[in-house]
């Protein structure tokens, strides 16, 4: 018991790898850049995941956690401090080395913030917006839940779109690399094209782990419990809201970090990924997955994002998201690796194991 | 500010205030007779203004609008009929997740079929210069016309929902399903008549409203967001309070444009759609005990 | 001394009073049961001593200190635990997982300690499988374990959210119509685990409608119609009390 739940790890090493050898020989490196950001919506989705599947709340907002730790992390990163250097907030950062200064290609000095820094800023901003959001709004249930969380996604949206500081419509560009070990950089260079694959799965797997580890705990069963049957949930000394409110935070989280890494990839961000469209996307692809499946949610993250990064849908990108949500919801609710005769095998393997 | 700057922002508050108002009732209408929450309302107000445009060109304009309502309300009643009627007990998150699917796939298909431009049927009466003087200021006459357009549909609803049999059975079917069921009343035709009505006022609404404020295919979410917070202003299935909310919410966003910038007039409504949804769910003019015998 | 006090409790729904003006205690180790026909308020009397619904007047004490006004998951860590009339499992859950999440209150390992898997939590998992799987074969159920509760029988899923409730450790065990839907020898079996329950230092106030069981095992029992409590007596007072047998079968005249 317990090392169970890792089984699937090394298969999903192994197939990381397997897929790089296979790109490598096959002499198309580029689809790696594809799954590459598939790995950070990955990352995101699986958070989600935990958020809708089992906790059993929506978010119609998680492009607006995306978005922050993104346009965070490329504003910190970019945005040149050196008018206002001798603030007294720019000189408390600066006593504990966290800003660094680059001369640009006419001389100037620049300064902005270290990159780590601005990655733990950008994630301490989440988890501030996500604890002052998710107080009031996980209070609230079904189509409330659904409407209140769309709201704080288009507020998002609006804010970056009519804010200077974040270069409204034409988002923040040049977002430089991000080292994040010496000699271990996450960015866009042709080079380091493999470099970042590998980055982006470590961390993907890193973030799976945490998570397994999470839902077969007694958190996990709490939070399971919460879904199941929520009053019954509360008489048993589950802190109903307390359990929401946390794993909401922590979703939130995992979505900051895949908009801080991403954009350090991409050497930008848009208003686009703060969009609407973009947190619908993240909720059909859990409900996809099977809304309480972590691997379910992982496959389908990586599968239809490199499907539509690769342009596969052409115009027709958010309708065929569209068109899987209303298929899938009306057709195979649990998710389409969950159809009935699936999980009839799957009761079957499970009991043979638990046998020896 | 002057008092012509203040009519002037007070007609515009009341003009978009009773356009929410209507999609809150479209909104309502469906909730009292389901339970649900129609993601896809915004999208019938878009609908109605998109397909008159295309109709304008070879018909005169009252046949068109006739024209645009009918064939939104045909695609209310088999959005319905498709995508609703047969599913069994279906849970909240799933019809929620269902009607958002549904509002992507209208836009979407708007998208496709009338592109990316922003169109506008033409003002009923004169130009958009035309304007007639009220307590000293100008106001284009289009403005009446959503302002006593709107008001009919209310007048409308009201005298239809309490002195026809009709909306006495809908009634009936929002205050007890079951109960309805057991008079003999078909409850499932009743909750496509109600796709199909509020889709019509939607269809409506967004026709007399596109000479001002133009026709979009993705202009549908805005307007969804908003009519639910008058929805919830006014304590969801509340139709009357939902008027006096919508009045309320457009007036507000039209004085804001003077304290604030434009592009922050949506984020305005929407944090009030928050601030509601935290301090007083039930709405400002329902009662919490009401509230908490619905269901979610 | 009373392990729960209920002095003056009131709640109203609108103009239905549903308790109205209640007072009774429950000393601690006995069986109490608390009877009375359709609609004279007992679910409503449980939902408010839980918690689950706000009281309009009066007070609930549990060990001498005031618990009304706090939340259920507040009142279930002070050592009160309940079952439902219709029953409440957890959906997609197995038996043992369900009677699992009763081990809730007595264990600690929080968020952080989940996520990373801490060695101390191992521990402590082993040993809320283990309690679990002994309530599960006090109860019968243990081959149950991993089936999903809610496929189970009607009288086995009873089984595990007793199991469930009792995996909390309660001071106090509120049983809510429990033989609602039993036979005969499922009852009679119920009526000997609730007083080996008792025999465990639990103390148990139930709701039921089946007489002959309440009559068997309980020690004192309150009798509450239209939501007043009008009589509070041992069993066999119960059984003479005019004025009781007047409400249960709805006559005047002198049986």
């Amino acid at each position: 018991m317990g090392l169970k739940k890792y089984i699937p790890i090394p298969i999903l090493l192994l197939a990381v790898v397997a897929i790089q050898l296979t790109t490598h020989y096959t002499e198309t490196p580029f689809y790696l850049t594809q799954l590459t950001m598939s790995a950070y919506y990955a990352l995101l989705v699986t958070g989600l995941c935990l958020v809708m599947g089992y906790a059993g709340q929506i978010s119609l907002g998680h492009a607006g956690f995306f978005a922050i730790g993104g346009y965070t992390s490329a504003a910190l990163t970019t945005f040149n401090f050196t008018p206002v250097k001798d603030h007294a907030v720019l000189r408390f950062f600066d006593k504990f080395h966290l800003l660094m200064t680059t001369e640009d290609m006419f001389g100037d000095i620049l300064l902005n913030f270290h990159p780590w820094a601005a990655c733990v800023i950008a994630i301490i901003v989440t988890i501030i917006i996500a604890f002052a959001i998710g107080i009031p709004v996980l209070k609230l249930k079904g189509h409330y839940l659904a409407m209140a969380t769309l709201g704080f996604g288009i507020i998002i949206y609006r804010i970056v779109l009519a804010t200077e500081f974040f270069g409204e419509a034409d988002g923040i560009s040049e977002v430089p690399g991000f080292n994040v070990l010496p000699g271990v950089s996450v960015n866009g260079d042709f080079d380091a094209r493999i470099q970042n694959y590998y980055i982006a799965w470590t961390l993907v797997t890193i973030g799976l782990v945490l998570l397994l580890n999470l839902i077969h705990s007694r958190v996990g069963r709490a939070l399971r419990a919460i879904h199941g049957a929520e009053d019954a949930a509360d008489a048993m000394g589950v802190d109903t809201a307390g359990y929401k409110l946390n794993i909401f935070v922590i979703s939130a989280v995992f979505a900051s970090i895949a908009g801080i890494f991403l954009t350090h990839y991409n050497g930008g961000i848009g208003p686009s990924e703060a969009g609407v469209m973009k947190s619908v996307r993240y909720v059909a692809i859990v409900a996809i997955g099977g809304m309480a499946s972590l691997w379910g949610a992982l496959v389908m993250a990586v599968g239809l994002s490199f499907l539509s990064l690769r342009g596969m849908f052409g115009s027709y990108d958010d309708a065929v998201f569209g068109a899987i949500l209303i298929l899938i919801m009306l057709f195979a609710p649990d998710g389409l690796l969950r159809l009935h005769y699936l999980d009839k095998v799957k009761r079957f393997f499970r009991k043979t194991e638990d046998i020896s | 500010m002057s008092s012509e700057l203040f009519l002037q922002y007070l007609f515009a508050g009341i003009s978009y205030g009773i356009i929410y108002a209507i999609v809150a009732i479209g909104f309502n209408i469906i909730y009292n007779t389901t339970g649900i929450i129609n993601f896809a309302q915004g999208e019938f107000v878009m609908l109605g203004g998109m397909i008159a445009i295309s109709l304008n060109p070879h018909l005169p304009l009252p046949l068109a609008i006739t024209l645009a309502v009918c064939a939104t309300m045909i695609i209310g009643a088999l959005i319905e009929i498709i995508f609703i009627r047969w599913l069994d007990h279906p849970s909240v998150l799933r019809l929620i997740i269902i009607t958002i699917g549904i509002s992507i796939l209208i836009r979407e298909a708007a998208l496709h079929i009338w592109g990316e431009s922003v169109r506008a049927l033409p003002y009923f009466v004169g130009n958009e210069i035309t304007s007639i003087s009220i307590f000293g200021t100008n106001i284009s006459p289009q403005v009446l016309w959503v302002i006593g357009i709107c008001s009919l549909i209310v007048a409308c609803l009201s005298f239809f929902f309490k002195f026809t049999s009709l909306g006495q059975e809908m009634r009936a079917c929002s205050a007890n399903r079951t109960a309805a069921t057991l008079c003999g009343i078909n409850t499932r035709n009743m909750v496509t008549f109600s796709f199909m009505l509020s889709a019509g006022i939607g269809a409506l609404a967004g026709c007399v409203m596109s000479p001002i404020t133009y026709t979009q295919y993705d202009g549908g979410t805005n307007l969804a967001i908003k009519g639910f917070t008058v929805a919830i202003l006014g304590g969801l299935g509340n139709s009357m309070a939902a008027v006096a909310a919508g009045l309320l919410l457009g007036i507000i966003e039209a004085f804001s444009v003077s304290v604030l910038p434009l592009a922050f007039q949506d984020a305005i409504s929407i944090s009030i759609l928050l601030i509601i949804l935290f301090v007083r769910p039930h709405g400002l003019f329902g009662s919490k005990e009401a509230a908490g015998l619905k269901e979610f | 001394m009373a392990l729960l006090e209920i002095q003056q409790l009131s709640r109203r729904f609108g103009g239905l009073r549903a308790v109205d003006d209640v007072s009774f205690s429950v000393p601690e180790g006995i069986i109490k049961a608390v009877i009375g026909p359709n609609g004279a308020g007992k679910t409503t009397l449980f939902n408010l001593i839980a918690g689950n619904l706000p009281l309009s007047a009066g007070s609930v004490s549990f060990k001498e200190k005031r618990i009304s006004g706090l939340k259920p998951f507040q009142i279930a860590s002070k050592g009160i635990s309940r079952t439902y009339q219709s029953i409440k499992l957890y959906l997609g859950m197995t038996a043992l997982e369900n009677v699992m999440v009763g081990c809730h209150t007595h264990s600690s390992a929080g968020f952080l300690a989940g996520m990373f898997n801490l060695p101390w939590t191992w521990k402590e998992e082993k040993q809320i499988r283990e309690k679990s799987m002994e309530l599960l074969s006090l109860l019968d159920i243990a081959e149950f374990a991993d089936t999903e509760a809610t496929s189970l029988a009607f009288g086995q899923q009873r089984a595990v959210e007793l199991a469930r409730a009792l995996a909390s450790e309660p001071e106090l065990l509120l049983l809510d119509e429990p033989a609602a839907g039993l036979n005969i020898y499922e009852t009679a079996r119920l009526a000997e685990l609730i007083t080996k329950v008792r025999d465990r230092k639990i103390t148990v106030l139930l709701v039921e409608h089946d007489m002959s069981l309440v009559m068997d095992i309980s020690e004192e029992i309150v009798v509450l119609s239209f939501g007043r409590k009008i009589a509070e007596d041992t069993p066999h007072a119960i059984q003479t009390n005019r004025e009781v047998v007047r409400i249960y079968l709805g006559e005047d005249d002198d049986a």
